[in-house]
C-alpha cells in the first residue's frame, strides 16, 4: 500500500516533468544561454514554496501521515566534494540535456536511447563508488 | 481543463514540483532522485566488493517506485496529455541551435540529431550520450545530490553547501554550453 504511494508520487512528478518540458533537452540549452525565464521559474517557484514549506514543518512540528516528525537531514559540511561533483554534474547536465529524474521520464516517453543515459549514469555511480576514498571531499 | 494538453508554463510546473517535495516529506521521505542510481548499483551486485554500495536496497524500494512512476508518468503525459509535443524555446535559441546543426530545434521534444534510434548509430551520437551520462551520475554521487536532492531539496531546507552544489552545476553547465558544445556538436 506504501509503495502504491510512492507510485503515485512517481507518476505526478514524471508527468510534471515532461509537461512543463523540464525533461526537455532544449529547455535545458536555452536556461544555459539565458533566453528564457521558464526554467528559472520552474526553478525558483518551486524553491520559494518549499522554503515556506519546510519552515511551516519545522516550526510547526508537524507530523508525518504515520504520526512521526518530519525530519530532514542536514547535508555533510564541506566545499570540495559539492564544488568538484556539481562542476562534473553540470557539464553532464547540459551534455546530455538530463538529470536524474527526468532520464526515467523520457524513458517512459518512448525515448528509448536514454536507456545509454541512463546506463551510462550508473556506471558512472559506480566508478563515483570504487575510487571514492581517493579523491578530495 | 484544456491548458493540461498544452506546455505547463513554469508558475504550473514549479508548483508542482513542490507539492512532490511536500508529498514526499509528508510521506517521511526525502527528495532525491540520483540515490536510485545508488541503489541500482547495489541491486547489480556492486555492494560486494565495494563499502559505498553495502546497504539494505530494500529501504530505498520506495525510491525506486517514485522512478517506476516518473517513467509512468512519461508515457502518460506523452501519449494522453499531450497534442503537440514540440518545444518552443526563444526563436534566438533556435537560430543558434540551426547554426550547430541541431536542424529539429523549435519542432520537437528531444533533438532528433542526439535521440532519435538512427542517430545512435554514430559513434559521436552515443559518445555524448555516454560521456553526459558518465558525468551526471559521477558528479550527482560526488556532490551527494542532482537537481532534487540540492537544488529544490537541499536550498528549501536552507543548506548552504547545496547552494555551493548548485553553483557547480551551473558554472559546468555554462561551461559545457558555450564554451564546449559548439565545439562537439
Amino acid at each position: 500500500m506504501r509503495q502504491l504511494i510512492f507510485l503515485f508520487i512517481g507518476i505526478l512528478f514524471g508527468i510534471t516533468m515532461y509537461k512543463s518540458e523540464a525533461a526537455s533537452w532544449f529547455r535545458i540549452y536555452e536556461m544555459f544561454q539565458f533566453k528564457s525565464f521558464h526554467m528559472y521559474g520552474i526553478i525558483g517557484s518551486a524553491l520559494v514554496l518549499g522554503v515556506l514549506m519546510i519552515q511551516l514543518i519545522k516550526r510547526n512540528k508537524i507530523k508525518s501521515a504515520f504520526g512521526e516528525t518530519i525530519s530532514i537531514p542536514d547535508k555533510e559540511k564541506s566545499f570540495y566534494r559539492y564544488a568538484y561533483g556539481g562542476i562534473l554534474f553540470g557539464l553532464g547536465w547540459a551534455l546530455a540535456g538530463a538529470c536524474p529524474g527526468p532520464m526515467f521520464t523520457l524513458l517512459g516517453a518512448g525515448f528509448y536511447s536514454i536507456l545509454v543515459v541512463i546506463f551510462f549514469a550508473v556506471l558512472g555511480t559506480w566508478v563515483y563508488g570504487r575510487i571514492a576514498s581517493k579523491l578530495p571531499h | 481543463m484544456e491548458w493540461i494538453f498544452k506546455p505547463w508554463p513554469w508558475f504550473i510546473g514549479g508548483p508542482m514540483i513542490a507539492l512532490v517535495l511536500f508529498l514526499l516529506l509528508y510521506f517521511g521521505k526525502n527528495f532525491g532522485m540520483s540515490s536510485n542510481l545508488r541503489t541500482l548499483c547495489t541491486i547489480c551486485g556492486a555492494g560486494k566488493s565495494s563499502e559505498f554500495f553495502n546497504f539494505d536496497w530494500k529501504k530505498q524500494q520506495w525510491n525506486l517506485m517514485v522512478s517506476l512512476g516518473a517513467i509512468l508518468g512519461g508515457g502518460i503525459a506523452s501519449q494522453w496529455l499531450s497534442l503537440d509535443s514540440s518545444v518552443l524555446i526563444h526563436p534566438d535559441t533556435i537560430a543558434k541551435l540551426q547554426e550547430l546543426n541541431i536542424e529539429s530545434a523549435g519542432t520537437a521534444y528531444l533533438p532528433d540529431e542526439l535521440f532519435s534510434l538512427e542517430a545512435l548509430l554514430q559513434p559521436k551520437v552515443l559518445l555524448i550520450l555516454a560521456i553526459g551520462g558518465f558525468l551526471v551520475g559521477f558528479g550527482a554521487r560526488y556532490a551527494g545530490g542532482c537537481t532534487s536532492g540540492h537544488a529544490i531539496s537541499g536550498l528549501s531546507n536552507l543548506q548552504l553547501v547545496s547552494l555551493y552544489a548548485v553553483i557547480g552545476f551551473f558554472a559546468g553547465g555554462l561551461l559545457m554550453n558555450h564554451f564546449l558544445l559548439p565545439y562537439i556538436l
